[in-house]
Parts: structure tokens; sequence; C-alpha cells
């Protein structure tokens, strides 16, 4: 019995303790910069925050609340985030059910399989791509951050695998009652794919809330940038100018806190939806891996 | 029997086909771009043709050498520590039998995979900073050395680079180990039980063995990231003072495009990249095949 032993023990109370602080470093830099927003301006220009607020205030987040901009962007990755998982989810259920079948029973299944999968080995770069937004006229509209990523070919393989799972009996069942292809996806599969479905759900959600590049690339208009990408512009290019400062607040905001409490509140959504969804996407991420 | 009609099959796949053909196929098409000096205002039928003028360019510049060596470097670095912490701490996590304990850890160390690199370039900048962030304050108190250039000095910007990327996805990268481990035979270790092996025993004929084939695929399949050293990362990281051992392919390629206007050069050097890359992924996939039978789908 090795659990009785003094070394293992030993080892055990270490090797606890060492995770601990491991697991405890991936979110300290998160914590301090909670600590950086809720601190007054002289403590946090003058780097004496380390994991506590001095001088507790929530001036930084009153201003960060009452920026137009900044409530504006939220919007913008809002309504990205729906309407580009609603469109990702959609496309990838419609071509996951038919690609999931032998090539016996769909003809050129091969043949579409191999079109999806190219695209995830080669793409012809930054610039040819920015041509081909600007001729169908894509710059500077919403549309450009939810349509060129609509068909996620990798979401749309882990749910052609999970569909794979499913008993051959009750697509059996549902056709010879009569149901077409259709109807067999809509009522046998996705009630059953629903954890899967969970799983492509949250990588797709947490993509389009933190994608910022697309944002940055193609749209001119700053009030049209979702979260991520007017953070971008905020926090590592340190551009202050949507924010109107006048003499009375400078006295008593520093753009350090009024950064650290944008960061903060960009992490937020994310921080709160993935332990809640933790055992889809160990699912979800294992499904895609593992097979016989 | 009579067979089914696939119509709908091909009714359903139409509209990620169309898509696909639209924002993935015409943008292949593009690359002709990089035989050609392109100007925007003449379009890709207006502009003259330069031949492999693009490619000579770009191989007889030394920047563009240098950011590929670059990219080679740090994605080569990334790619090892990437498959070696994750391993190593998947067998640490074993040994944790309290559920609760192990879960909150698992929990916690998840959480930098799930934030972007805007917010962590934000968050790293700010407490790596020479000029008093967190953690020069804390090695000054600590340890009593002078600040370390972790974001200014081109060294320690590729050591920060290597990092920071094992300390965001490390503990994601511990999941499909721990899915291994989660089948691993429970009778295996009671017979070395029974056989008095020791723990440490126990885990090098029976623990790792079985995780190998896992770490074969992650290690396999990651290498046609060989030239994907991250360009989120880079991109939100990096500035002047550290181009020259910093700069990667992919922001060579944004800045040679979008912020000089060399468009011929930036679509050579992506074809490049493309190119090799797409090389590097079918062997790995093919390796992987052969070497554990992994294949997508």
């Amino acid at each position: 019995m090795y659990h009785k032993t003094l070394p293992y023990r030993v080892f055990n109370v270490c090797n606890t303790i060492i995770l601990l602080l491991v697991a405890i470093c991936c979110v300290l830099p998160v914590w301090h910069v909670l600590a950086v927003s809720f601190s007054a301006k002289a403590a946090a220009d003058g780097n004496l925050v380390s994991l506590w607020p001095v001088n507790f205030t929530t001036i930084a987040y009153e201003k960060t609340l009452n920026n137009p901009v900044f409530l504006g962007s939220i919007w913008v990755a809002v309504k990205r985030t729906v309407i580009g998982t609603l469109i990702t989810l959609t496309l990838a259920c419609l071509a996951a059910y038919p690609l999931s079948k032998e090539s016996r029973a769909f003809r050129g299944r091969n043949v579409y399989a191999w079109i999806f999968v190219f695209t995830m080995i080669f793409n012809g770069g930054l610039v040819p791509f920015y041509v081909v937004i600007q001729k169908l006229q894509l710059v500077n509209s919403f549309w450009v951050l939810v349509l060129p990523g609509a068909v996620n070919v990798w979401l749309t393989i882990l749910l052609l695998n999970f569909f794979r799972g499913v008993p051959k009996e009750l697509e059996e069942a549902a056709l010879i009652d009569g149901a077409g292809h259709f109807r067999t996806m809509f009522s046998i599969y996705l009630p059953v794919s629903l954890p899967a479905l969970a799983t492509l759900g949250l990588f797709s959600i947490v993509f389009h809330w933190n994608s910022w590049f697309d944002g940055l690339l193609y749209l001119n208009d700053k009030t049209d940038y979702p979260l991520a990408t007017f953070l971008q512009t905020v926090i590592v290019q340190r551009d202050m100018s949507s924010m109107s400062f006048n003499p009375k607040e400078m006295e008593l905001l520093s753009q350090t806190t009024v950064r650290a409490s944008q960061i903060f509140l960009g992490a937020l959504p994310v921080m709160i939806i993935y332990p809640f969804l933790q055992k889809y996407f160990v699912k979800g991420l294992v499904l895609g891996s593992v097979k016989e | 029997m009579k067979r089914i009609k696939d119509w709908p099959f091909h009714l359903m796949i139409l509209p990620s086909l169309l898509f696909l053909i639209v924002f993935n196929y015409v943008p292949m098409l593009g690359i002709v771009i990089s035989f050609q000096d392109f100007k925007p205002w003449l379009g890709i039928t207006g502009s003259p043709w330069v031949g492999w003028d693009n490619f000579k360019l770009l191989f007889e510049r030394q920047d563009s050498v240098q950011v590929i060596w670059n990219t080679f470097i740090i994605a080569g670095l990334k790619i090892v520590f990437n498959l070696l912490v994750p391993f190593i701490f998947a067998l640490l996590l074993n040994e944790i039998r309290k559920a609760y304990l192990s879960r909150t850890i698992q929990t916690l160390v998840y959480l930098p995979h799930f934030l972007s690199w805007v917010i962590l370039g934000g968050i790293l900048v700010d407490i790596l900073s020479t000029d008093g962030g967190l953690v020069n304050r804390f090695l000054m108190s600590m340890l009593g050395i002078d600040p370390v250039p972790f974001l200014s000095n081109g060294n320690w910007f590729r050591f920060t680079v290597v990092v920071s990327e094992v300390w965001k996805e490390f503990g994601y990268g511990t999941i499909v180990f721990i899915a291994a481990l989660a089948n691993i035979n429970p009778s295996l270790y009671e017979a070395a039980e029974v056989d008095g092996a020791s723990r440490w025993k126990q885990t090098i004929y029976i623990t790792i063995p079985a995780l190998l084939p896992m770490a074969v695929v992650v290690g396999t399949l990651s290498l046609g990231n060989v030239l994907n050293a991250g360009f989120d990362q880079i991109f939100n990281l990096y500035n002047a003072l550290v181009y020259e051992k910093g700069d990667i392919i992919d922001t060579f390629v944004y800045r040679t495009a979008i912020l000089e206007g060399k468009f011929g050069i930036a679509t050579a050097v992506g074809l490049f990249k493309s190119v090799v890359s797409m090389v590097l992924i079918v062997i790995s996939y093919r390796l992987a095949y052969k070497l554990a039978n992994y294949r997508i789908f």
C-alpha cells in the first residue's frame, strides 16, 4: 500500500502545495488587475498596488460604464456573438449530418469532406483575403465580423464525430417510418446531440467574444468596433481618445485604473460562463481526439 | 432495397459549400498577387507581373530571412513545452486523490485559455514592466535583482513569449491527458500493488506507457504549427525594440502589407508560410495515423 508510506505522504503534501501554487499563478494576474481597477489614482500610478485595492474607489468603473463608445462596443460584441454562433451552429449541423454518412449512402461524401478539410491546411493569406472582402463591399460593415468565419470546419468535424456515435437503429427506424433526412436530423439527431451542441456553442461564443483582429482590419469607424477590438486600441495601443477626461476628473482618475477596469469587464463574461460549461468542453475536446 | 435518395444531403451541404468557396477558395486564387507588383488601384487584373521577383527579394532581404528564423525558433520552443508541461502536470494532478481539490485546480488552470491575447497582453505589459511592474517588484524584493527587461530585450522577449504561451495553454492541454488517465484499467494498478511495486514504479511502467499514444498524437499534430508562432500574442506584446528577435512571419506580413503597402512581398511571405505549413500538416497527419492510428474523422 504505497498510500501509507512516509515518502509518498511527504511527496503528496509537497505535490498538492506546488500544484495549488501553480493554479493560483494562473489567476493571480487577473486578480492584480481587479485590485488595480478598484484603487485610487495615486496608488495605481505609483505602482503601490499588489493584490489588494489601495484606497478603495469605484470611480474607474463609473467612468468606464458611462463611456458611450465602450457600451456601444459591448452591444456590437453581443450582436456578433449571438448572430455568429447561431449561423455557425446551423451550418455545422447541416453539413455535419450528411458528412457523417458512409460514402455508400452518400455518393460524393469524400469529395465534400476533402473540400472542407483542405481549407484547414491551406489558405491564401492576409492580402488576397482582404481584396476579396473589399470586392464584396464588406469593409466597414457589421457582417464582416460574422460571415467570413461562418463555416467553422473544426467544429463541423467535432459534430460529425458525435453524429457518428448516434446508434444507426434510430435513423433506420425514422426513415422506415417515412421521415425524410431533414426530419430525421431535426427530430432524432439534434435532440440527442445537445451536449455536443453546448460544447460547440461555448467554443463559438468564446471565439466571437475574443476576436479582435477582423474588427481592427476591416472597420474604420471606432463606434463600429466590437468590444475586443475596442479593448485592443485602449489596452495595447494606449489610445485614450474615446475617453474625454475633463480637468476635474484628471485629478481623480488615472489611465491605469480605467484601463484595468476595462480589462476586467472585458474578461468577466467568459470568466463567468466557462466553469459551468467545463464538463462539456472537456468532453468535446476528447470527442475529437480519441479513436479506437 | 431501393437506394434512399441522397439529394437532401447535397442540399444540406450547399450553404456551407458556398461560404467556403467565397471566403476560402476565392482568396486562394489571390495568391497570384505574390507574382505581381500589386497596386490596389490597378487590381489583380491590371497589376504588372514580376515573376519570382518577390520571392527572390524575400530570401535576399536580411529582415525577412531573420523573421522566418524567429518564427521557427519561437514556434519550435512552444511546441516542445506545450507538450512537455501538460504531460507532467497531468501526471502530478493524477496523484491528487481528493476530487474537490483536483477539480478546483483544473478550473483555475483552464482560465487563461479562455482569455484573449488582447486582455492577457494588456495584463502582461502591465505586470512585466521594468518601471515598477508587479513581477519586477517581486523579484527585486525577494531576490534583490535589477528589473528584468522582459519585453524590451530581444532574448528576454522570446523567453517571455514562450513562457506566457505555456502559462496560457498548459492547463487546457492537460485535458486530453487527464482523459487518457481515466481510461487506464484499474486492475493494472491492483496487480502491480500485489507484486509490491512502489508508486514510482507504477508510474514508470503503467501510467506513462498508457499516456504515450496520446503524447504521440499531440506531438505529431503540432508539427503543422512549426511556422505558427502566434500572431495574436506577439502582435499584442511586441514593440520596435524587439523586432529583430521577436518579429514573426504573420506580424511581418501585417506590417509589410497594411502599414507599408508592399502587397506583393507580403503575399509571397504568406504563401511561403502556407505551403510549408501544408506540407508539414500532411506529413504530421500521416505520421499520427501510422504511429497511433489517429484520424480526424
